[in-house]
This record gives C-alpha cells, structure tokens and sequence, in this order.
C-alpha cells in the first residue's frame, strides 16, 4: 500500500529506489508475444458473426415460403461425406502440427497439402449441393428459410476458401523461410481458425441439417 | 420523393452518371467551397513539399501517440461536418411553420437527419474515443507501443475510408434517407432504390473493421503489456474503463457485421433475411442492430467516465474515493449493456413480461452509474479543488449528465415509453447524455491531455469563452425539446402544422447557434495556443501534478515512450514515485527495440475505399479488382518480415540528456 512504499523509501539510497522503480535491466521482448491472445479475440468475434447467422436461421429457418423445406432438400448421406472431408482435414492439420514441433519442414509441407485436398473436397461437394439445390429452383431468393440457410451454410464455406488461401500462403512461406519462429506462429493461428471452423460446421451439421430432417 | 430516374447503367461507371453530380443548390454551393478548400490545401502541401514529411512522419507511422493524434484530428474534420448538419436541422425546424416549407427538400432534410446521426456516432464520437484510448494508455500502463503496432495504423485509415465515403455520398450521389439505422423495409431496395443506403452499409463495413481490429489490439495490449508490478487493481481507471470498452467493441461490432451483411445481400442479391415477403422478418433487423447499438453506447461513455475520473483525482489532489468499486461499477455496466437492447423498441410488442424484464434491466443500470457519480463526488469532497478546464468540464459532466441518466429512466418504464418512443423527448435525452457525457468528456479529456502530445497548455480564456457558450447553449438547444416530447412531437420531422409550436423551436435554434459559438471559441483556443506556444510551454512533462504514469514521461513523450519501463508498486503509479522521491536515471540508457512504419495500412485502406465505391455503384469490373487488389497485397504485405527496428543507444542517450537539461531548467 502506499503509505508502506513511501515510509520504508525513506531509508533506501537513490539508487536503490531507481532498482526498485525502473526496470534498469530490460530485454527485448520476444516477438508476438500478444499474437495469440489477439487472434483468440479476432476468432470469438467472427463466432459471434456465426452466432448472429445461426439466430438467424433460428428465427426464420421455419419460414418457407410455400416452398421446399429441408426434407425435400438434403440429401443426409452427401452431407455425412462433406462432414467426414472437413473433419479428416483437421486431423491431417494436426498432423502438420506435430511434424512442425519436429521441425520435419517437408513433412508439415505434405501434410499441409493434404489438409488442403480434403478442405477442397469438402467445398467442392458443397458447391455441388448448392448448384443442386438452385437447379431446382430452391434458391437463396425463394424463402427466407433458404436464405437463412445459404448465409449461414455459405458464410462458413466462404471461410474454408480464405483458409485455403492462406494455407497455400503458408505452404509457400515455410518453404521460402523455413520453420522459423514467426512461421509457426502463422501456422499456430491457422491451426486455430481451421479447427474453429471444423467446430462451427459441428453446429451447422446439428442445428441446420440433422434437426432439419427431424 | 424527387421523381429523378437514376436507372442508368454501364459497364464502365456503373450507376454513376451526370445525374449523380449535385443539383441542390446548397449541396452544390458546400462542393464548390470544399472543392476550392480542398484544392487550396492540396497546393499548400504541395508548396511547402510536406507530402514526403506527411507521409513518412504520419500516414505510415505505426506510434500509437501518432495515430491517436490522427484519429483526434478525424473526429474533430467530422464533428463540424455532424454539426453543419445540426444548425441545418435546427432552422429547418425553426422556419417551417404556417404553410412555410422550410428551405429543405424532404429527400435533402431525410438525409441531413441520417448523415448527422451516422456521422456523429461512427465518425466522431468513435474515433475521439478511440483516438483517446490510443494515445493514453500505452503511455498509462508503461508500454513502448500496442501489441500489433501496423494494425493499429491499418485500423486508422479503415476508419478514414469509411468517413471518406460518407463525405463522398454528399457530392456523388446521395446518402440514406432512413434514419442513422437504416431500419427495413425502407431501407431495402424497393424502397431507397439508389446509392443512399449502399453508401451507408459501406461506410459502415469498411470502418467497422477499423474498430474491430482496434478493439482486439487494445484489450492484447492491456492483457499483455502492463509494466511489470501493474496488476490488474492497479490499472489507472482510464485504462479500465479503455479495457472494458474494448471488450464491448470486439463482443458488439461483429453484429453489426453481420447485420450490415445481412442488408447487403437482401439489397445485392434479393435475399430475404428482412422482406416483408418470403418470410422475412423486418422486427429482426431492429433487435439485431440494437444489440449491437446498446452495447454501442456504453462504448462511447465508458472511456469518458474513466476521463472523468483521472480528472477528478488530479484536480482535486487526492487519490480516487473507491477505486475498487469504481472498477466494479464498470464491469457491471459492461454486462448489463447487453441485456437491455429491447428498451428501444417496447413498442414492438412482445408483451408485458418481456418488457417488464428489459424495463427493470434498463433501470437496474442506474445503479452503478450512481455510485460512479458518488465517487466523484467524494473524490471532490475536502478536496483542494482547481478549477481548470478539464475540472469544469467535469462539473458540467455531472451535472449535466445526471438530468440526461434520470430522463433515460422515465424512458425505461415501458407504459411512459409507448407515450414518448421516437418522441423529441427521446431525442433530448439521447443528445443529453451523449453531449453532456461523451462530448464534455471528450473537451476535458483535450484539455486534460493535450500539454502531454504537444509539450504546450492550452489557451485558458478562450478555453472558459467555449465552456460559457457550450454549456447553456446545450441547455437552450434541448431544453424545448423535451418539453416539444412530452407534448407529442415526433422527431424527424420537416414541416409542422401547430403554429403554437414555433418559439420552442426557435428557443432550441438559439441554443445551436450558441453551440457554434462554442465550437468556434474552441477552434480559436487551439490556434491561439499554438500561436503562443512559447508562453504556455511545459517542460516538466507534468504540468497538472498528475498522477499516473504518462506523467512521468516528457510532454511530447519520445517515440519510445520510456527509456527504462517504470516498475509499479500502487495505484496512481507516477504519484507514487513523487512521493518516494525516485529520480529518473540519466546512464546506463540501451538500445530500444521499436516496430518499423508501414504504408502497407493506407495501401490496404485505400483499396477497400475503392471496393465499397465500386460495390456503391455497382462498378463490377472494378471490385473485382479491388477486391483482388486487397487480397494480393495483404498476402504481399504477409512476405515481409522485417518489422523491427533497434533505436541506437546514442539516440536514446541525446534524446534523454535534452530530457534532462529541459528539468534542469524548470528547476525540476
């Protein structure tokens, strides 16, 4: 407390107070040292994006319209597959991991690459699914149920892309420079964003697909 | 409605056309004048070759001192713009009575009263806000710089190229007419068929990333970088409450995101997230966005209430009468802004429990609110009071701003609501708050700190001229308008039919003209001070015997802010190294590891102002470009791995030696 600090203050030397007020002895400090904890925060902002998608098909996800609902629309076993290409594509990303803390850089370079082949499957089967559902006329203008549904379905498939492009960014980066600290930083905050995304197809998978065939 | 056909479409330009040039004649005066203004100032540059200087000192530098000064600057260009808009309003309404239209047309008044709304919330009051957390608490909680040093600059120039395509929408085209939240159906493309609305959520997207970002690098930076001995019951109040609306900034801007998108594809692409038809929900929009915009308005007050306190402290020479539940009061603010977003729209009718929940919630806020006020109060009470600037404008706070909370409770009470929802009553409360809190705020905070960025005081008579003109002339400007609300006025209005109404619409037309009195008296006080800045010089880097560590620093502080980090041992960390009477060291300097400056922020800025004005007029050819642009220069930006610097020992050492002769000769 601060009658404490200024009494005993009486009996040190000037120099002692300086030791004892200033850091006389200062390191750099290691670099992206906050990154983390940033990116933490940028992440649980973009959940919240996610949140207000997700209120939004609770609000309107009954809402069709007088036209198709989900039962004449999904097809469960297509998504069961999409599902098992995303959920494969974290386990390979956490494989990458591991041979990054190895410091094996053409390993973490396959098994980025691979993470990638799956991430493209998992889009591709979901373009398929939306060129689908629009060639029957079920498009995003048709309901605000399907609108609702291709935002929010759409939103995430969106963030798989830029992921993909920055997974490609990294491939590139690592092999330029190496697995040097700042590298494995970028590769520790995509490891987060893709695992996050795995986590948000989890709800749309529950919420959006499974109780819509309820 | 004009009956102007804006369907023209081309490749090249889009919607954009002659029709988009101005044909008001008011507008078209204002362009030709900020033409020639802007012109003038071009060429000022230019001749006195300070683009490189600007350039290379300022848009690219990554110093939170400098990009808070910056931001400051753009809310105060913003904040005459919001106010022209204002005084327009004010004798609009003070002239258009007894068959008299006034000399507004109604597409031109409808966009007046959504530009002043949306101009003086993102633009002025967020950046001021901002503009003040950059600058000050780095520099209270001991630290060289924020934790992500090129976002922060990047944050800057995307809240600029959000305000730059406000300003664009006055001279290209046309801004919104639906009121500052745009709510549908008005605001989806059947209803506002042109540019307004686009140039609205643009804005807004754009800019919103600015703060999104800043809001992360503020709450990293006060996690990560406190001086060693800082615990978080140390922090100055103004760093909590700095840290609590960042938190609020991160947790609440993501709506809007999500909402402004929503908007945009019902509007691009005709989905039908707010239609009335297809099964869309309008009412959803509403509750979306006031989610965000509650929570938006403690954002806005928080960092001023902890201005209020650092104030208060310093000007009555005491330490703050209940740190602890000054902090809890804060936190408790901060939860409960989320659980009132309803009270702006009791009238939707969900019924009598869900309003009673969110009416007794509302009110419940007044609670920590008042023990905040008490703690000024005490602080004050048997304190050696100095009535500076900063101190008056705290006085007129708590006044002022205590009338506004009691008014926002007899808002809270649903059955008095359904009498004054949308009302002048509800505006008068609102511009109450905001005004006697944020904005008197904002002037004691430019008072308080202002010796600290530019080593000078500001001039004190000019500084009492705009306090004895702002002051009552926010009463006489708001004052009728509650009195107008209780007896049934609606606001937004362009014309009225009861003469009997007039002279309290004149009385509140005074009042703005006294406010720009204020303002005036203000802009003087800044050029008269920057005249005489000799005289009104401070060398000491403390010139108000402050309390907490920016203080202990030189006025302006060097781009390292401190030479050896300072080690806290209690609140008020500066007061307490007085106290003990540690002297700075003058040996034994290193070499300070510092981030270099980037023009990658004002790059990527620039390119999204491109994007939105594109997406505004439909330019397809060249969002795609832009678009592009943004993403291939940010994975560009990604290759570039030297991003620090070492500033050499000699510097640091010349840089301290001035630091002691100036002592040395104030006799410190």
């Amino acid at each position: 407390m601060t009658a404490t600090t200024a009494d005993t203050s009486h009996n040190l030397s000037q120099a002692q107070l300086q030791a004892a007020f200033y850091d006389l002895n200062e390191h750099d400090h290691p670099e992206g040292g906050s990154t983390m904890l940033g990116f933490w925060m940028y992440l649980m902002s973009d959940c919240l994006i996610f949140a207000m998608l997700f209120a939004a098909f609770g609000v309107l996800g009954g809402n069709f319209a007088a036209g198709p609902g989900p039962k004449d629309l999904f097809d469960l076993k297509l998504v069961a597959v999409n599902t098992a290409m995303l959920l494969f594509s974290s386990i390979t990303y956490g494989i990458a991991m591991i041979a990054m803390e190895k410091n094996q850089k053409g390993a973490t370079q396959i098994w980025l690459l691979i993470t990638a082949v799956f991430g493209a499957a998992f889009l591709s089967i979901e373009l398929f699914e939306f060129h689908h559902m629009i060639a029957e006329g079920a498009t995003p203008m048709r309901s605000a149920f399907l609108t609702a549904f291709f935002s929010l379905v759409g939103t995430h498939g969106l963030h798989v892309t830029f992921g993909l492009i920055w997974l490609f960014t990294l491939v590139a980066q690592v092999g330029t420079k190496g697995l040097i600290p700042a590298n494995k930083r970028r590769l520790m905050c995509l490891s987060l964003f893709w695992h996050f995304l795995d986590v948000i197809w989890i709800g749309v998978f529950t919420f959006v697909y499974l109780m819509g065939m309820l | 409605m004009e009956a102007v056909d804006h369907s023209h479409w081309s490749p090249l330009l889009g919607r954009l056309w002659w029709d988009a040039l101005p044909q008001e004649p008011i507008v078209l005066a204002t362009f030709v004048v900020v033409a020639l203004g802007g012109a003038a100032l071009v060429a000022g540059l230019t001749y006195f070759k300070l683009w490189g200087y600007l350039w290379k000192e300022w848009f690219t530098s990554v110093d939170h001192k400098k990009i808070g000064v910056m931001y400051m600057i753009l809310g105060l260009i913003m904040f005459l713009r919001g106010f022209a808009d204002a005084v327009m309003m004010r004798i609009q309404q003070s002239i258009a009575f007894n068959g008299n239209d006034g000399y507004l047309t109604a597409h031109h008044y409808d966009q007046v009263f959504t530009a002043h709304g949306v101009i003086m919330i993102f633009f002025v009051a967020m950046p001021f806000v901002t503009g003040l957390m950059n600058y000050v608490v780095p520099l209270q909680i001991g630290a060289r710089d924020v934790s992500f040093p090129f976002l922060n600059n990047f944050s800057f120039w995307m809240t600029t190229a959000g305000a730059v395509l406000v300003m664009a929408s006055l001279f290209i085209g046309e801004f919104a007419q639906t009121g500052w939240l745009a709510y549908p159906p008005l605001s989806n493309l059947a209803y506002s068929p042109w540019v307004g609305v686009d140039y609205y959520i643009w804005a807004l997207q754009i800019a919103g990333v600015g703060t999104l970002l800043s809001g992360v690098n503020l709450i990293a930076t006060i996690v990560k970088l406190r001086a060693p001995g800082m615990a978080m019951m140390r922090m100055p109040i103004f760093t909590w409450t700095a840290l609590c609306t960042n938190v609020l900034i991160v947790a609440a801007f993501p709506v809007l995101t999500a909402v402004m998108a929503m908007l945009s594809v019902d509007r691009y692409l005709g989905f039908n997230f707010f239609s009335n038809d297809f099964g869309g929900s309008p009412m959803m929009y509403v509750n979306l966005i006031w989610i965000w915009g509650h929570p938006e308005v403690y954002i806005l007050i928080l960092p001023l209430f902890g201005v209020f306190s650092e104030v208060t402290a310093t000007f009555c020479g005491k330490r703050l009468f209940g740190y602890s539940s000054m902090v809890y009061a804060t936190l408790v603010i901060t939860i409960l802004s989320y659980l009132v977003w309803l009270h702006h729209f009791f009238t939707m009718g969900s019924g009598a429990s869900v309003n009673s929940f969110f009416g007794i919630t509302t009110m419940v806020i007044s609670i920590p609110t008042g023990a905040k006020l008490f703690n000024w109060l005490f602080t004050m009470y048997r304190g050696r009071i100095r009535f500076e600037l900063p101190m008056m404008w705290t006085v007129a706070f708590m006044m002022t701003f205590t009338i506004g909370g009691m008014t926002g409770v007899l808002l809270a009470v649903p059955p008095a609501d359904f009498v004054l929802h949308n009302s002048l009553f509800l505006i008068a409360h609102f511009h109450n708050v905001i005004i006697g809190g944020v904005l008197f705020g904002i002037f004691a905070a430019i008072n308080f700190w202002w010796p600290k960025a530019f080593g000078f005081k500001l001039n004190q008579f000019w500084g009492k001229v705009s306090f004895w003109l702002w002051v009552p002339g926010f009463w006489f400007a708001f004052m009728p308008l509650y009195i107008l609300g209780l007896m049934g006025v609606t606001r937004r209005m362009r014309v009225f039919d009861d003469p009997s109404l007039q002279p309290f619409f004149i009385v509140a037309a005074f009042g703005a003209l006294m406010i720009a009195g204020g303002i005036g008296a203000m802009l003087v006080q800044f050029a008269v001070s920057i005249w005489k800045r000799e005289e009104l010089k401070d060398e000491t880097g403390d010139p108000w015997n402050g309390r907490t560590l920016e203080w202990s620093t030189s006025s302006p502080p060097p781009e390292y802010n401190f030479a050896f980090t300072p080690i806290v041992h209690d609140i008020d960390a500066w007061d307490d190294m007085k106290r003990c009477g540690v002297e700075r060291p003058t040996s034994g300097f290193r070499p300070i590891h510092m981030p270099k400056s980037t023009g990658a922020g004002i790059i990527l800025a620039g390119i999204s102002t491109a994007l939105g004005f594109a997406m505004i007029w439909y330019i397809w050819w060249l969002a795609a470009v832009s678009f592009l642009g943004i993403i291939g220069y940010a994975i560009f930006h990604t290759f570039n791995y030297k991003r620090d610097y070492h500033i050499p020992v000699e510097t640091v050492e010349a840089t301290e030696a001035e630091r002691t002769r100036q002592l040395a000769a104030v006799g410190a």
